[in-house]
């Protein structure tokens, strides 16, 4: 196995007398697509800041590509690429110019950058906004940018935090197909994401964190079999019976949980629970069996659906 | 005003970085020069008119006429508001609204460079708004000499020596609410009581030392040397040093700071 590219051993960021980060091991491999899962306030935002080198570690250890970034910030800042939570764009120069002013950021020669820029922006599909201000894009334009102008300097590892939040399903579709397209060509991704088909989608291994801990990790369907049955029964019961026809359902599938709108029921088989809760005269307003997901296996983790 | 989220980077060509800078060529020079030249007729032409009567007034002034006077008060406090206001909002923006320094700060650039490649930027536009004034100044014969050259950079020391500090202040402000406070008791104080437009010494003595404090005064001295001719080397070299001193104490405040807020 060649060297990991991150290795984080124990690693700890605390604001004042708030832990956000609460020693966390973690190593990331070349190639790999990994993602921090977790709600708002999990620490995912923390971790990222600190393999960025841009926030200095509190305690236990951190290094890139075998360096530490209290010692080689920016030299190992010259080798990786950010997409922030938010865009931190120049809104008043045109899409290239933000390119170009970037790569020079890298020191980049004037005539590379301005290369590298036609191809990055061929590969973000903007290439025909080439010379619109940025002030005039939409959402998802502007988020393609922030992925494009992290690419300038041919970034080794490829730091995401919270791609795609806020975007319409069409546009994240499109940014998940980039994103997979950059790990063909080989380049290391860290991402953070509370959408859990994101993390599906694009991960090939990843951590649930909770308040500052990480509470599991794997693959997307390493942590389904690990976390979860196969199959989950949703029941949708009348407004404000939820809890008197779940007590009913006590016995059924492995376990129940208990949602503000609906009943989940975690069985192997779903059809199956299905039937014997109707045999117990149950008569949910609706009723899905589906196959279980990453959400399944936050609920169980975390106490509480990514949403909040 | 115009909003400055990014600053020319830290590199062998900063001049390169600035030619792809569209907003260098963007910003309105026009306005830059209308204040001045407005103060240049309102007071030169109109308030010149009442003080070169009074016999007497070329001795305190130690001028052949009013607007002779006035004209390095001109170019150093167009320096001032300006190099005050780039560095208010455009630096607030930087960290707060478009976020760019942020952008810089993921860069292998650090906060040294974001402050310095700000300040460059701010002496840039100064040394740029100056100009256009001495050219306009060197139009007319009252106003016309060769002191306006090294008055320019007079003026673009003093907006810079305004800049730093005010940046600092700016990097820590939660909110914009102290820029306009910042105007209305710093610059705009300074500007009728700092020296521009008539001796100091009209002044009560502790008014002077108040103005004296700021780095505007001293500018108008040099360049008033400059412009009249009536050099005093080694006065020249204690108020730039003075003023010299005001910029680096506010960039290295503006760079921990900066630093504090950036790599937290």
């Amino acid at each position: 196995m060649p060297e990991p590219l991150i290795v984080a051993h124990q690693l700890v960021k605390r604001f004042g007398d708030f832990t956000a980060v609460d020693g966390i091991d973690v190593q990331v491999q070349p190639g790999e697509v990994f993602g921090f899962l977790g709600p708002n306030g999990a620490g995912k935002s923390s971790t990222m800041r600190m393999i960025g080198c841009v926030s200095p570690v509190t305690s236990g250890s951190l290094r890139l590509f075998g360096l530490d970034p209290a010692t080689h910030g920016a030299k190992i800042r010259a080798r990786i690429g950010v997409v922030p939570q938010l865009d931190t764009l120049d809104t008043e120069l045109s899409v290239q110019e933000n390119l170009w002013l970037y790569g020079r950021f890298f020191d980049l020669p004037r005539a590379e950058a301005k290369r590298r820029a036609v191809e990055l922006l061929e590969f973000a599909q903007l290439s025909d906004r080439a010379d619109s201000v940025v002030d005039n894009l939409s959402g998802g334009m502007k988020r393609r940018l922030s992925i494009a102008r992290s690419l300038i300097n041919n970034p080794e590892l490829l730091l995401l935090d919270e791609p795609t939040t806020g975007l319409d399903p069409q546009a994240r579709h499109v940014l998940w197909d980039r994103l997979y397209r950059l790990k063909q060509e080989g380049v290391t991704q860290v991402l953070t994401t509370h959408y859990m088909d994101e993390a599906e989608q694009l991960c090939d291994r990843l951590v649930v964190m909770d308040h500052g801990r990480i509470v599991a990790e794997g693959s997307p369907r390493s942590l389904i079999e690990q976390w979860s049955t196969r199959e989950v029964l949703e029941l949708r019961f009348p407004a404000g019976t939820n809890d008197t026809n779940a007590a009913q359902l006590a016995g059924i599938g492995e376990r129940q949980e208990l949602l503000p709108d609906r009943v989940l029921v975690y069985a192997h088989d779903g059809e199956a629970a299905l039937v014997e809760a109707h045999a117990r005269g149950l008569q949910p307003e609706s009723a899905l069996v589906r196959r279980a997901s990453l959400e399944d296996v936050f609920l169980l983790l975390t106490g509480r659906s990514l949403a909040d | 005003m115009a909003q400055h989220s990014t600053t020319p980077a830290r590199s062998a060509s900063p001049a390169g970085t600035l030619a792809t800078y569209r907003r260098l060529w963007k910003m309105n020079l026009l306005s830059s020069l209308v204040q001045p030249l407005l103060y240049l007729l309102g007071l030169g032409v109109g308030v010149g008119s009442l003080v070169d009567r009074n016999t007497g007034s070329g001795a305190v002034l130690g001028t052949s006429s009013y607007v002779a006077f006035v004209v390095p008060g001109l170019l150093v406090t167009t320096a001032m508001g300006l190099g005050a206001g780039e560095s208010m909002w455009p630096v607030m923006g930087g960290l707060k609204w478009q976020r760019g320094y942020h952008g810089i700060a993921a860069t292998p650039l650090d906060a040294r460079d974001i402050v310095l490649g700000h300040a460059t930027w701010i002496a840039i536009r100064c040394a740029i708004a100056a100009s256009a004034v001495a050219i306009v100044l060197a139009l007319f014969p009252d106003t016309r000499s060769w002191g306006l050259a090294p008055s320019v950079l007079v003026a673009m020391l003093v907006g810079v020596s305004f800049a730093m500090p005010i940046m600092a202040l700016s990097i820590g402000a939660e909110r914009d609410g102290m820029f306009p406070a910042i105007q209305r008791f710093v610059v705009i104080p300074l500007f009728l009581f700092g020296g521009a437009f008539y001796p100091l010494s009209q002044l009560p003595v502790g008014v002077q030392w108040v103005a004296k404090i700021a780095p505007l005064w001293h500018g108008v001295v040099v360049a008033r040397g400059f412009t009249t001719g009536q050099v005093d080397w080694p006065g020249v070299a204690g108020h730039l040093g003075y003023v010299a001193l005001w910029v680096v104490a506010g960039t290295a405040i503006a760079t921990r700071r900066m630093r504090g807020k950036l790599y937290t």
